[in-house]
């Protein structure tokens, strides 16, 4: 057994629980310092790869190393039990325990590790104050709001000097007007955190707002990595280019054309050959009751499918050669006379379009 | 979230100031229903439109009250045939007060004992992947329907003096339990504890699990967990165990009188005497019975925010 580190990372991982109906294979790396966030659909395995990273599911397969420590490889038959690991977790719907006052919960960490009690409140009271709960401390988590709460549960974790960081759909219990707020002070507690994060999180504006990388994860396996920005740009599943609000399709690259596997071509202007993925965003849509008289050559038959409005905006779902989403104006929209049911013509200039290697 | 690559966010981030100002986290406490564990406060069931007067019907309403007459007579009888001028003659015998005094200390001991057993009993059954565990269960529920005498007799061949490990005991450290005081306990500890489990194991399981996974994550012990999140979860659930444990090693009469015998002072407790007295004086009897049923009731108005409200 090899307590070297062999990558360099503060967390190096390679995590495999097999389950009956499911499994899970995900390889995951982290330099100190850095926000990793799982993002996927429900049932992706997000959970599943915290859990075990946690030490609260053991791993069938792979390893588990965190600062170069060895913590856990079923094969050489490691494993660190929960509450031997550096590790510190916010769950989802906090986990304060009802019993305790928000000073005896985070305190409740410094105590296991050993520390007197006096001591262990007085550090407890410090990380209060470090969130601006000083004056909170003596109140039952059931009195807590929301927010509130989910800082305290962040205190709690951060008092055991965790060196993973572990973030259960940190903001999901959250209503969408404290979830601003408590998004902003929980990304500014992150990048003072030194060690490892990792978030799982279903929301992409947190994974994007709180993380430097995103892992994608869909059915067990990672789909795509990179910072955030690389994601939203180019995405590689439905999943995700659903998520970041783009039209994306799958095909063989000629020059400037791509073809997709029905036939239908796409006109891009960058220059790739082979598997590529061409993906636009719904506002780049221009649609048309008439045929235009253009020689715009993305121009596609198709038919209204929905309508639904987002904001200030209608998304149009259209079915055809090219199945897409549009985002018009609700002027547009009675301008078209759009209904379901409705055909239509929609063009899309090469130059919206963005095509790279799949 | 498709506003971040359409390029049009401009016009929902424009809501965002006031959005945040206008919802505090702070503001929000005061409307947070406050659970169980937080607090005193009870919400009060809304009360349930009122069925229709009148309407019940007679074949349900007889058995009813019949059912209703068939519990309370009994009790009236008793309090009716009491003999309340010579009463307090008959309390202050000492024969009185050393079964009473027995009784109390015995159902108390066997309590505490089946607090000390059975709650980690109910926390293994709960908790863990025990092999055959349902098994185990319907053993350890096996005294709720089994006869007291039943067990008066299987506690007697076991730990008796020539019981399987009553004559180890008795020849290795010269210890007898029949016929003792501790036979008692003993006897009623049998008897009551799975009520005790019971209770503790339906309190555990009402319990989320994850809190002990938190306390994990905070570096707890299974044990740590157990003492310093999971104890305290589940108390109510524990102090309801164990007034049922204690109501039934109070009442207690087949397996004590088979297994610890009759001797006033040493194992003559409160139902042995009752029912010791029904044959030679009656009155000292209904004067004991009387004395068991203050204790009953005292006991159940100690409870009636548990029991005696509707659900």
């Amino acid at each position: 057994m090899s307590t070297e580190n062999t990558t360099g990372q503060a967390l190096d991982a390679r995590l495999r629980v097999d389950r009956p109906a499911f499994t899970l294979d995900l390889a995951l790396t982290a330099a100190p310092g850095e926000v990793v966030a799982l993002l996927g659909p429900n049932g992706a395995g997000k959970s599943t790869a915290l859990r075990a990273l946690a030490g609260l599911l053991p791993l069938t397969g792979g390893h588990l190393r965190l600062d170069g420590r060895l913590l856990e490889a079923p094969e050489q038959r490691v494993h660190t039990p929960a509450e031997e690991r550096p590790v510190g977790v916010v769950f989802q719907d906090y986990l304060l325990f009802p019993h305790l006052s928000a000073l005896d919960n985070v305190a409740f960490g410094p105590r296991c590790q050993g520390h007197p009690k006096r001591a262990a409140r007085a550090e407890a009271a410090t990380w209060l104050e470090r969130m601006g709960l000083a004056d909170h401390a003596a109140v039952r988590p059931g009195r807590l709001s929301g927010g509130q709460a989910q800082r305290v549960a962040l205190a709690r974790a951060l008092a055991v000097r965790p060196r993973l960081l572990l973030l259960d759909e940190p903001l999901a219990a959250l209503d969408a007007r404290t979830r601003l707020d408590v998004r902003a002070q929980l990304r500014r507690h992150l990048a003072e955190f030194e060690a490892v994060a990792v978030l799982v999180t279903h929301d992409p504006l947190d994974a994007m707002v709180l993380a430097d990388r995103l892992v994608v994860i869909e059915h067990g396996i990672e789909v795509q990595s990179g910072s955030p920005a690389e994601v939203a740009r180019r995405p590689r599943t439905d999943y995700i280019a659903r998520l970041v609000g783009l039209n994306l399709y799958q095909g063989r690259a000629e020059g400037t054309q791509v073809t997709l596997p029905d036939g239908t071509v796409l006109a891009t202007t960058e220059e790739l050959d082979g598997p590529a993925f061409v993906a636009f965003p719904p506002s780049a849509v221009t649609l048309y009751r008439e045929r235009p008289q253009s020689s715009a050559r993305n121009l596609w038959k198709a038919e209204v499918t929905g309508l639904d409005l987002h904001g200030d905006r209608v998304r149009a779902d259209l079915s055809g050669d090219l199945p897409m989403a549009v985002d018009l104006t609700p002027a547009a929209v009675a301008e078209l006379e759009l209904a379901p049911g409705v055909a239509v013509w929609a063009s899309v200039k090469a130059t919206q379009t963005h095509a790279y290697p799949a | 979230m498709s506003d971040r690559t359409t390029g049009s966010d401009d016009d929902r981030a424009a809501d965002r100031p006031t959005d945040r100002a206008a919802d505090r986290p702070t503001d929000r406490a005061a409307d947070r229903p406050t659970d169980g564990a937080a607090g005193p406060t009870r919400v009060l069931p809304r009360r349930r439109p009122r069925p229709r007067a009148h309407r019940v019907p007679v074949t349900l309403l007889l058995p009813a009250l019949l059912g209703l007459a068939f519990l309370i007579l009994p009790l009236v009888g008793l309090l009716i045939r009491a003999p309340w001028s010579g009463l307090s003659e008959q309390l202050t015998s000492t024969a009185v007060w050393d079964a009473l005094r027995l009784s109390l200390i015995s159902a108390t001991a066997a309590t505490a004992v089946s607090l000390v057993l059975g709650v980690p009993l109910a926390w293994l059954l709960a908790r863990t992947e025990l092999p055959g565990r349902r098994v185990i269960r319907a053993l350890v529920t096996l005294p709720l329907v089994l006869p007291p005498v039943v067990g008066g007799v299987a506690l007697l061949l076991v730990l008796g003096r020539r019981g399987i490990v009553g004559s180890w005991l008795d020849s290795a450290f010269g210890i007898t339990l029949p016929f003792t005081t501790t036979g008692v306990v003993i006897a009623e500890t049998f008897v009551a504890m799975p009520f005790l489990v019971i209770s503790v194991e339906g309190a555990l399981r009402a319990a989320d699990p994850r809190f002990e996974e938190a306390a994990a994550t905070l570096g707890a012990s299974r044990l740590t967990a157990f003492r310093r999140v999971t104890l305290p979860m589940i108390a109510p659930g524990i102090a309801a165990g164990a007034v049922l444990a204690w109501a039934r090693a109070l009442g207690e009469f087949g397996a004590t009188i088979t297994f610890a015998g009759n001797f006033p002072g040493r194992t003559q407790t409160m139902p042995l005497a009752v029912y010791l007295a029904m044959e030679s004086d009656p009155q000292a009897a209904i004067a004991l019975s009387l004395v068991l049923l203050v204790v009953s009731v005292a006991m159940l108005v100690g409870l009636r925010d548990r029991w005696l409200s509707t659900p």
